[in-house]
C-alpha cells in the first residue's frame, strides 16, 4: 500500500512538471501574416510589403491633444499643462488587409522649436513584435508620408524598412461606412547587416 | 481497490507538492538592485503611477479585474489583442514634476515558463519628453516575483487584500543583465541606442480592483553617441 502511495505522488509530480513544461502558459491568437512580394520602386529588386489600415473612428482609441471639445474617450482628461500643449498623442487599433484587429499603434506627433517637429508610429503586433517608425517631415501630394523603421523587436528585430502612412477617405457614402482609413504599408527592405 | 485509491491520493500530493514547491522556488528571488546602479553614463529617471484610476487612459481586454479607465475607452477584445493592455501617462522626473507623456502597451508573452519562474510580459514605452526629444523601450518583465509577493497573498488574505512594501525590477531583458533595449528617436535621443529598466514599488493591492497603491519607474542609461557606437562594436 505504501508503494502504491509513493508511486502515485512520483506520478503526480511527473504528471505536474509535464504540463507545466509542455502547456503553454500564453497563447496569443495570430492571424495569418498577409505579405505581399512586390518590386521597389525605382530599384531592380522585389521587397515584402504588409498592408494595416485603421478604421476610422471606429479604432480610434484615444486622441490627445489640448483643447478637445469632444474628446475621445468619452470622459478623457488630458493634462492641461503648457508642456504638452504641442504633442498629439493617439492610440489605435490596426487591421490586416482582411480587416481583422491584428494589434495597437502608437502615433506620436509633436512640434518644439528646441526639439524640432516629429511624427513616430509604433506598432505591436503582440502574437509578432513591435516596431519603431520615424515618419520624415515632408508630406508627398498632400496625403502620404513616409517613415523609416528605427527599431523592432521579435520579428520586426533585424528587419529595415519603410512606413508609408496615407489617409483615404471613405466615398462609399454609406451610413455605416467609417470616415476614413489610414493606410499603413510596410516595406521590408533588407536585414541588419545588409546593405539596401 | 484500496491500492488504485492510494496511487489516486498519492498523486494528487504529488501534484499539489510539485506545484507547491515550483511556486515558492527559493532560487527564484525578487531582484531589488537595478543593473544601471553601477552605470558611468547619465541616467534618466522617470516615474509614474502603476494605477490605472491614475493613468490619463488605461485600457485592456474589459474581464480583468482592473477596469479601463474612462469606462467608455475602447476594450481590446479582439483575439490577437485580448491579452494586451495600454496605458497612457504623465511621467514624472525625480522632483516630482512632468516630465513626459509615456504609452505604454504590454501582452503576455508566449515564451512565459512557469518552470523556471519566468511569467513574462513583452512590453513597450513610447516616450515624448518636451524639450528633450523621444524615446522607444522594448523590454521583457517579469511578473512571478510580483504575483508570488503580492497577487497570490492578497486572495489568501482573509481581507482580499495585500499590504505591505515591495520593490522590485521587472526588467528581465532583452539585455544579458537583464536590461531594457531603448531606442532614441527624436531631440537629444536621435539615433542613440541605449539601456533601460524598469520598477515597481507596490504598497497596496486589493483583489476586487488590482493595485492600489503602486509606482513605476524607469532608468535609461543616457550614453552618448561615440560610446554607444564604441559598445555595439564590443568597445569600452
Amino acid at each position: 500500500m505504501l508503494k502504491s502511495f509513493m508511486a502515485g505522488i512520483l506520478l503526480g509530480a511527473a504528471a505536474a512538471i509535464a504540463i507545466v513544461y509542455f502547456v503553454p502558459a500564453v497563447d496569443q491568437h495570430r492571424e495569418v501574416s498577409i505579405i505581399a512580394v512586390t518590386p521597389d520602386a525605382g530599384k531592380q529588386r522585389l521587397i515584402d510589403t504588409e498592408l494595416f489600415h485603421i478604421n476610422v473612428p471606429m479604432d480610434r482609441i484615444l486622441i490627445g491633444a489640448s483643447g478637445q471639445s469632444n474628446p475621445v474617450p468619452p470622459g478623457l482628461k488630458w493634462p492641461d499643462s503648457a508642456k504638452f500643449a504641442n504633442i498629439r498623442a493617439e492610440l489605435f487599433k490596426i487591421r490586416n488587409a482582411k480587416d481583422a484587429v491584428v494589434g495597437i499603434a502608437s502615433r506620436m506627433a509633436a512640434s518644439s522649436d528646441t526639439v524640432g517637429d516629429s511624427i513616430e508610429w509604433v506598432l505591436h503586433l503582440p502574437a509578432r513584435g513591435s516596431a519603431f517608425v520615424m515618419m520624415r517631415p515632408e508630406v508627398i501630394g498632400g496625403a502620404l508620408r513616409v517613415g523609416d523603421l528605427r527599431a523592432g523587436t521579435r520579428e520586426f528585430n533585424r528587419l529595415r524598412g519603410r512606413l508609408t502612412e496615407r489617409w483615404v477617405p471613405n466615398t462609399s457614402g454609406s451610413e455605416d461606412a467609417p470616415e476614413g482609413h489610414f493606410e499603413l504599408l510596410m516595406a521590408f527592405v533588407s536585414s541588419v547587416g545588409e546593405s539596401e | 481497490m484500496k491500492y488504485l485509491i492510494m496511487v489516486i491520493i498519492g498523486f494528487i500530493i504529488g501534484a499539489i507538492a510539485t506545484v507547491a514547491l515550483l511556486f515558492f522556488n527559493p532560487f527564484v528571488v525578487a531582484n531589488p538592485l537595478s543593473p544601471l546602479s553601477v552605470s558611468d553614463y547619465e541616467l534618466i529617471s522617470l516615474n509614474y503611477s502603476a494605477v490605472a484610476r491614475d493613468a490619463i487612459v488605461f485600457t485592456n481586454n474589459g474581464e480583468s479585474r482592473v477596469r479601463p479607465k474612462p469606462p467608455k475607452v475602447l476594450q481590446l477584445w479582439e483575439a490577437p489583442i485580448r491579452h494586451t493592455d495600454a496605458l497612457v501617462t504623465v511621467l514624472t522626473d525625480s522632483r516630482n514634476a512632468a516630465a513626459g507623456l509615456g504609452v505604454k502597451i504590454t501582452s503576455d508573452s508566449e515564451n512565459t515558463r512557469l518552470i523556471s519562474g519566468e511569467m513574462l510580459v513583452d512590453s513597450l514605452w513610447h516616450i515624448y519628453l518636451p524639450g528633450r526629444g523621444s524615446l522607444f523601450i522594448a523590454q521583457n518583465e517579469n511578473y512571478w516575483s510580483y504575483a508570488r509577493d503580492i497577487v497570490v497573498p492578497a486572495y489568501w488574505s482573509s481581507a482580499d487584500n495585500w499590504k505591505g512594501v515591495w520593490n522590485g525590477n521587472m526588467t528581465a531583458g532583452p539585455g544579458a543583465l537583464g536590461t531594457a533595449r531603448a531606442i532614441g528617436g527624436s531631440g537629444e535621443f536621435s539615433n542613440l541606442e541605449m539601456e533601460a529598466v524598469e520598477s515597481l514599488s507596490a504598497r497596496v493591492y486589493t483583489v476586487e480592483s488590482g493595485p492600489v497603491v503602486m509606482n513605476g519607474h524607469l532608468t535609461i542609461e543616457l550614453r552618448d553617441k561615440d560610446s554607444a557606437l564604441a559598445a555595439d562594436f564590443g568597445g569600452d
